[in-house]
C-alpha cells in the first residue's frame, strides 16, 4: 500500500489500537492534522496548549494503564511540550509523543519554527526519533509504542520533518520489534528469590515499601495477596497509594516527608525492608543515612539502574513486579514464616496513637475537609487528579483511595498545572467515574485555559480549588524556615473564578460554608458539566505530620507540636 | 547496620568502559548527554566504527567512587541503542599524542627521548618539527610533561584512549 506519511502515522496509531490523540496544530504538522480529519479511527482532544496535551495524555495512560498519545508542532508547539514530557519520565508514565518538523532540507538553518526537538527531548525521555526517511516511519512508530509501555515504561518522542508527512511511500506496519540492543529484564533470578524469601522468613520487623512501580505493573492484586498471607505490614510511597485499599488492616499509611506517623516509624524500626518499585525519593526518604538503617534491604526493581542508585540492597532483584511478586507468592507454599503479629500490633498502636488528623473548625471550612468529603460522598466513583502544592499532600493523606490508579498526580517532577488537563485525560478514558481535580488557588491558573477544552469536548471534570489566597506550599516553608518571610507567595489578589469558568461555558460555584459545598458537588455531580467549585479555605494551615527537610523519617513535627 | 557507609568511604577510581552502541546520528549524544545531566566525569572518549557491523565502538575513561562507576554502567546500559557495555578490569591501554616543536631546538634530544617513548619524528619543516608517540595513557603523561618542560612545543594533540581487554 503506497501512502502519504502522515496517512502513515494515522494508519500506525490505528494498528496500536488507540482511541484518543490529545494535540495542538500547526505548520510542520498539518499534513498529519489534515488526514485527522478525514479518518474516524480514533477521537482527537484539542487542548488549548501543549503542555495540556501531554498532561492529558499522562492523565489518560496513568488511569488507564493504555499508552497515551498526543501530537504537536514543530518549534514553539514542541517546546511548550517539553514540561509534560518532563513529568511523564519522572512517573515512568508510557506516552508517545509525536512533533512536527521543518522540512529536511530545512533542517540546521534555523528554519521558521525549527528547534532542535530530539536534542531538548533526549533528557526527558526514555527515548527519542528523528525520522529521515519515510521507510523508517512504520518501523519507529513500533518501536515507539513497544519502548513506551515495556520495562520501565516512559515516553517516547518521534520528532516528524514536514517533507515525509507528505512524501509517499510503501505503508506495512510491522508485526514485530526488531531492537537487539532494548531487552528489559522480565523474570528474575531465581536464587535471589529464594535468598530473599529466606530473610522474610527469618525477619521479625519486615515491611513491604510500595512505590509507584507496583501501579504501573499492574500487581496491586498480588501485593495485597502477599501482605495478607504473610500478614506483613505495608507502607505506601504517594505514588503508591491506592494500591492497597484504605481500609485494609495491614496499611500503615503513606510514608515520607508528608507521611504518617505510624509509615514512618515503620520505616524506621523495620529489620527487613522490601521494596517493590519504590525508587526511595528523598522526599519519600527524609535524611537517606537514616532510612530504615536498621534493615537489610530487599529492592525490586524492573530497572536495573534503580538498584543501588541510592541505597545499598542485600537483596536486589531485577525483574517485572508482576511476575516477581507472582514468584514470592509461589514460594510462600513451602516456607515457614515468623509471626510478625505483635509486629504489626505495634505499628497499629502507632498509628492509633498518632492518627492522621486536622482540627477542623466551626467558623472556616479547613482544606482537608473538602477532600475527606468528597471522599466520603463519592468515594471510589471518582478518579481524582491533583495540582501541586498542599491540597496535593492532604489529598495523598485524607482521600480514602481504594484501587490502584485511582490517584493521579506529578509525584517526581511536581508539576502545577498538572491536575486539570490530566483530568480531562481522566475524563475521557474513564467515562463511567467522576474526574475530580484538587487544586490550589496557585496551580489551577497555570492550565485555566483548558477550561475550554473541557467544555468544547464535554467533559464532566469538576475542580475543587482549595483557595487559601496562598502559593500555600512554599508559604508553609517560609513560615517554618524562613521566620515568615512571604516572599512573592501572597496571592491576595485572584480573578473571580465563578465568572472565570462561567466565561468558559462551564459551571463556576463559590463556597464558604460546608452546607454550600455539599451542595455545589452535587449539583456538579449531577448536571455532568464541566465544572469549578472554588472553595474558601483557611489561609494559613499546615500540611502535617512533617519530616522537616535534611532530618531523618523519625524526627517528624507532628500535628500537636503546632496547633494545640 | 548501615546501608550507605559502604558508598561513603569508597574511594575515587579510575575506570575504562568500553560502549557498543548502533550507528545513528544521536548515539554519542545520548551518551555524553548521560554523562552530563548526571554529573559525570569523562576524563576521556574515542568512537569509531567497528568494521564490518552497524555498531560503533567508544571508549571512556571516567573516574568516581564505586557507586558513580557501577550507575554509569548501568545507566549507559540503558540506553536503546547500547548493545553491550565493558567495565574493563584488565585492559591493554593505548593513546596517541603528536607534538609539534620549533625548529630552534635540539632536534637529537627530541628524538632520543621520543624513542623511549616509543614515538619518533613523523615530520620536518622549515619551522617546526613534529614528533608522535603511541603508548600507555600515563606515559604519554609523562611524555608530553617532559616536552612541555624542555622544548616548548607549540601545539600538542592527544587522541584519547583506546582500549582492549587482554
Ligand atoms: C510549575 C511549578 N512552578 C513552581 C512550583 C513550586 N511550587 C510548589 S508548591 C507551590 C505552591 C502551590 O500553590 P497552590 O497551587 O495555591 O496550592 P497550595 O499549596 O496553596 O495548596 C509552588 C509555587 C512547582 N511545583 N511547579
Amino acid at each position: 500500500m503506497k501512502i502519504t506519511g502522515a496517512k502513515m502515522v494515522i494508519e500506525s496509531l490505528h494498528e496500536e489500537r488507540v482511541d484518543t490523540v490529545f494535540g495542538y496544530p500547526g505548520g510542520a504538522i498539518m499534513n498529519v492534522y489534515d488526514e485527522i480529519y478525514k479518518q474516524n479511527y480514533f477521537e482527537h482532544i484539542l487542548n488549548r496548549h501543549e503542555q495540556a496535551s501531554i498532561h492529558a495524555a499522562e492523565g489518560y495512560a496513568r488511569s488507564t494503564g493504555k499508552v497515551g498519545v498526543a501530537i504537536v508542532t514543530s518549534g514553539p508547539g514542541f517546546t511548550n511540550a517539553v514540561t509534560g514530557l518532563a513529568t511523564a519520565y519522572m512517573d515512568s508514565i508510557p506516552l508517545v509523543v509525536i512533533s512536527g518538523q521543518v522540512p529536511t532540507a530545512i533542517i540546521g538553518t534555523d528554519g521558521f519554527q525549527e528547534i532542535d526537538a530530539v536534542g531538548i527531548s533526549r533528557p526527558c525521555t526514555k527515548h527519542n526519533y528523528l525520522v529521515n526517511k519515510i521507510e523508517d516511519l512504520p518501523r519507529i512508530i513500533k518501536e515507539a509504542f513497544h519502548i513506551a509501555r515495556t520495562g520501565r515504561p516512559g515516553p517516547v518522542h518521534i520528532d516528524i520533518p514536514k517533507d515525509i508527512t507528505a512524501e509517499v511511500g510503501n505503508f506495512e506496519y510491522p508485526k514485530e520489534v526488531n531492537l537487539p540492543t532494548y531487552k528489559p529484564t522480565v523474570n528474575y533470578n531465581k536464587r535471589q528469590l529464594k535468598k530473599a524469601m529466606i530473610a522474610i522468613s527469618k525477619a521479625k520487623k519486615p515491611l513491604l515499601y510500595v512505590g509507584g512501580g507496583a501501579i504501573l505493573a499492574n500487581c496491586g492484586h498480588e501485593i495485597r495477596e502477599f501482605a495478607k498471607k504473610t500478614n506483613i505490614p505495608v507502607v505506601e510511597t504517594l505514588m503508591a497509594r491506592g494500591v492497597m485499599g484504605h481500609d485494609n488492616p495491614l496499611l500503615m499509611g503513606m510514608l515520607g516527608m508528608h507521611g504518617e506517623f505510624s509509615a514512618n516509624m515503620a520505616a524506621y524500626e523495620t529489620d527487613l525492608l522490601i521494596s517493590l518499585g519504590a525508587r526511595f525519593d528523598d522526599r519519600v526518604t527524609g535524611r537517606l543515612d537514616e532510612f530504615a538503617s536498621k534493615a537489610k534491604v530487599i529492592h525490586v526493581d524492573v530497572d536495573p539502574a534503580s538498584i543501588e542508585k541510592l541505597v545499598k540492597a542485600n537483596y536486589p532483584i531485577v525483574g517485572d513486579l508482576k511476575v516477581t511478586v507472582d514468584g514470592m507468592l509461589e514460594s510462600l507454599k513451602d516456607m515457614e514464616l515468623n509471626d510478625y503479629s505483635n509486629w504489626v500490633a505495634l505499628l497499629k498502636e502507632y498509628r492509633e496513637k498518632e492518627p492522621l488528623r486536622y482540627i477542623d473548625s466551626n467558623t472556616v471550612i479547613k482544606p482537608q475537609w473538602p477532600i475527606e468529603r468528597v471522599g466520603k460522598i463519592l468515594g471510589n466513583k471518582a478518579i481524582i487528579s491533583t495540582d501541586v502544592g498542599q491540597h496535593q499532600m492532604w489529598t495523598a493523606q485524607f482521600y480514602p483511595f481504594s484501587f490502584p490508579r485511582q490517584f493521579i498526580t506529578s509525584g517526581g517532577l511536581g508539576t502545577m498545572g498538572f491536575g486539570l488537563p490530566a483530568a480531562i485525560g481522566v475524563a475521557k478514558g474513564n467515562p463511567d467515574k467522576v474526574s475530580i481535580n484538587f487544586s490550589g488557588d496557585g496551580s489551577i491558573l497555570m492550565n485555566i485555559q483548558e477550561l475550554m477544552t473541557c467544555v468544547q469536548s464535554n467533559l464532566p471534570v469538576i475542580n475543587i480549588v482549595l483557595n487559601n489566597n496562598y502559593l500555600g506550599m512554599v508559604r508553609q516553608w517560609q513560615t517554618m524556615f524562613y521566620e515568615n518571610r512571604l516572599s512573592e507567595t501572597d496571592l491576595s489578589i485572584q480573578p473571580d473564578f465563578k465568572m472565570l469558568v462561567e466565561s468558559f461555558g462551564g459551571l463556576g460555584y463559590r463556597v464558604t460554608t460546608k452546607e454550600e459545598f455539599d451542595a455545589a458537588l452535587k449539583d456538579a455531580v449531577d448536571k455532568k458539566r464541566p465544572a469549578m467549585i472554588e472553595v474558601i479555605v483557611e489561609r494559613n494551615e499546615e500540611v502535617l505530620p512533617m519530616v522537616p527537610n535534611g532530618h531523618a523519617l523519625n524526627e517528624m513535627t507532628l500535628i500537636g507540636d503546632l496547633n494545640e | 547496620m548501615n546501608n550507605f557507609n559502604h558508598y561513603y568511604d569508597s574511594e575515587t577510581i579510575r575506570q575504562v568502559i568500553s560502549v557498543i552502541v548502533i550507528n545513528e546520528h544521536n548515539a554519542l549524544s545520548r551518551i555524553v548527554g548521560l554523562f552530563s545531566a548526571r554529573g559525570y566525569n569523562i576524563d576521556s572518549l574515542t568512537v569509531a566504527p567497528i568494521t564490518g557491523s552497524e555498531y560503533s565502538r567508544m571508549t571512556i575513561v571516567t573516574t568516581g567512587d564505586k557507586r558513580v562507576i557501577d550507575q554509569i554502567v548501568k545507566q549507559l546500559n540503558k540506553l536503546i541503542p547500547v548493545l553491550k557495555v565493558n567495565e574493563h578490569k584488565s585492559v591493554i591501554e593505548k593513546e596517541t599524542v603528536l607534538i609539534k616543536i620549533p625548529i630552534n631546538q635540539p632536534i637529537s634530544d627530541v628524538e632520543v627521548i621520543a624513542r623511549a617513548y616509543n614515538g619518533h619524528i613523523q615530520n620536518v619543516t622549515d619551522d617546526a618539527i613534529v614528533i608522535s608517540a603511541t603508548d600507555e595513557p600515563h606515559r604519554i603523561a609523562n611524555f608530553t610533561n617532559i616536552m612541555i618542560n624542555r622544548f616548548n612545543p607549540l601545539e600538542i594533540v592527544k587522541s584519547g584512549v583506546v582500549a582492549m581487554e587482554r
